[in-house]
């Protein structure tokens, strides 16, 4: 099945010279949630305003579902639907008109049961003749939601939609993203929250620095570049570690009583974990050296995004790595 | 052509007008009402006739030009430059509209109301000052042209202004002296030989004059002259208009 959004070779240069998208190339498929994940001032605003076209490109293609966004852009941008990062919203219009004329912009011909449904759908079916500036940041944010499905987008763009948002509200927002992506439509969201990405999506991009560091499935990011951590607590305390425990690269507690051994998940493979794992009990028994409790702990996803953003040189090696696996 | 987006633009900035009555409709009128009350009135009655017409009827033309072209500036201006104010304008942006639309929209419906007011303030001098209306197709042409032509000018100054300030620039301290010094209130045939010939770079001059023309049959310039000015401005706003689209300046980054 061809991807729903191609993006290939896609560079901005803003007018000051800051060179904000790096020649980006992405494939989003059909039906999926992608999380873009990056620091602020990454790229990630900027990559979905192209795509959306508030942002001109400096070069690159966009297709949309088969379609250029620049040449047909009738076409690409009546597929799309925008949530902004910004709750920006006529203060003085009710939810219902507001919701309205979103989709009269789209070209739409009025529908209210469609709207209805939207706004049931929302939770906002109580606050349609509420004025913007009455509603709660939360509601807002809805309300922009609701916007952007008006006019029955194929493909939702969400710029932040937690950004600010207590934690009750972010999960609920959550729920109404798996909902819409129930429904069948393709999601592409940009956090920083990376709670947010290892909760809803199903593959994660990262960005920084205007260019795209990689693009994974969720579970394959974490299980590839992820590290498990094995803390053996001892049932006695330990001076050092036997010179035949070298090869693990062992860490020895400040108070002499756990061991520590962190190895890679990327390899060697499951099988050859277990077994180096159980290697590593057996030459410590050998060594009269007992423990009384274990502890694995695998990385999570911020600790991945963190190690990838903060360290280039590292990330293009990984990025190597993984190319060649 | 994508007419629902249209019909939403000029929906959404016609519903303003209505939440806003006192500042869109009543404002103006009581302003005018005032000019006509001091110009034609007071001072009016001890000045003599001009070219034979009665020096409060005289006024009208130029007061109802100086409301259509503060009018159209200032409803065109407000319109696009809110939505890049508060944010809202990605939706525009974003939207499968040509620039076309969005121009029929915004100018559209500046249009609209400054006519509004337009007929209004006619209607309202009417109870001030006896009028006529020598031609009134050409009247009507002179009311509709400058309404749009200053529509445009409104949308472009929106367009371009960062600040409340530059919104405010041009309207007050440029088109409101061209106006007062366009023969709004007197013949530019009344001024030194000199000052006439300066007053000729005034643009304005020419649209008052034209106006003057359709509802007295008299005119300081020739009225195939105001007609070309107007046409001309016309097309001078489309161009920047069409280049703005064109570069994304100020819109698109």
């Amino acid at each position: 099945m061809p991807p729903v959004v191609s993006i290939s070779k896609l560079n901005k240069i803003y007018d000051s010279g800051f060179h904000a998208l790096k020649n980006i190339n992405l494939d989003i498929n059909s039906g999926e949630i992608i999380a873009l994940l990056g620091p602020n001032g990454a790229g990630k605003t900027t990559l979905i305003s192209i795509i959306c076209g508030i942002v001109n490109a400096s070069s690159g293609t966009i297709m949309v579902d088969g379609f250029d966004t620049q040449k047909e852009y009738r076409k690409t941008r009546g597929k799309i639907g925008l949530v902004p990062q910004e709750l920006t919203s006529d203060a003085f219009s009710t939810v219902w008109n507001t919701v309205s004329f979103s989709r009269g912009l789209f070209g739409k011909e009025p529908n209210p049961a469609i709207i209805e449904r939207v706004l049931k759908d929302l939770s906002l079916w109580d606050k349609k003749d509420n004025m913007m500036m009455t509603l709660s940041g939360g509601m807002k944010r809805r309300v922009l939601i609701a916007k952007a499905l008006s006019h029955e987008p194929e493909i939702l763009f969400l710029d932040e939609p937690t950004a600010g948002v207590d934690v009750e509200l972010r999960k609920d927002m959550w729920r109404v993203i798996n909902r819409l992506r129930d429904s069948g439509v393709t999601i592409i969201l940009t956090t920083h929250y990376i709670e947010e990405a290892e909760e809803i999506a199903d593959r994660i991009g990262i960005i920084s620095n205007g260019e795209i560091i990689l693009v994974e499935q969720k579970a394959t990011l974490i299980k590839k570049l992820g590290k498990k951590t094995i803390t053996l607590k001892l049932q006695d305390t330990l001076d050092h570690i036997p010179e035949d425990l070298n090869n693990y690269e062992l860490e020895l507690s400040s108070d002499r009583r756990e061991i520590h051994y962190s190895f890679s998940t990327t390899t060697p493979d499951n099988n050859t974990q277990s077994s180096h794992v159980a290697s590593l009990i057996s030459t410590l028994n050998l060594n009269g050296i007992h423990f009384s409790d274990i502890d694995t702990k695998q990385s999570s996803l911020e600790e991945i995004f963190v190690e990838l953003v903060s360290n280039n040189g590292d990330t293009n090696s990984k990025n190597a790595a993984l190319q060649e696996q | 052509m994508n007419y629902y987006a249209i019909k939403a633009i000029y929906k959404f900035e016609m519903s303003r007008t209505w939440r806003t009555l006192l500042q869109s409709i009543v404002s103006p009128i009581i302003s005018t009402s005032l000019y006509f009350v001091v110009f034609g009135s007071a001072i009016g009655s001890r000045i003599d006739e001009i070219d034979g017409i009665a020096y409060g009827s005289f006024i009208v033309p130029g007061l109802l030009m100086l409301s259509l072209l503060t009018q159209s500036i200032a409803n065109a201006s407000f319109g696009i430059f809110f939505p890049k104010f508060s944010g809202t304008i990605y939706e525009v942006l974003s939207a499968p509209v040509s620039s076309r639309e969005i121009v029929l929209g915004y100018v559209g419906a500046a249009t609209s109301k400054s006519l509004l007011v337009g007929v209004i303030i006619l209607a309202t001098a009417g109870l001030f000052v006896p009028l006529q209306i020598a031609h009134p197709f050409a009247m009507l042409f002179f009311l509709v042209m400058t309404c749009i032509t200053f529509s445009l000018l409104g949308f472009i100054i929106g367009i371009w202004a960062d600040n409340f300030e530059k919104l405010q620039l041009i309207p007050s301290l440029v088109v409101t002296p061209l106006v007062f010094l366009g023969g709004s209130f007197y013949s530019i045939n009344m001024l030194p030989s000199f000052w006439q010939t300066v007053t000729l770079f005034n643009p304005v001059v020419y649209l008052i004059s034209g106006f003057r023309w359709s509802f007295y049959g008299i005119a300081d310039v020739n009225v195939g002259i105001s007609i070309a000015m107007i046409l001309f401005f016309l097309c001078l706003a489309l161009f920047i208009v069409w280049r703005i689209f064109k570069t994304g300046y100020q819109l698109r980054k």
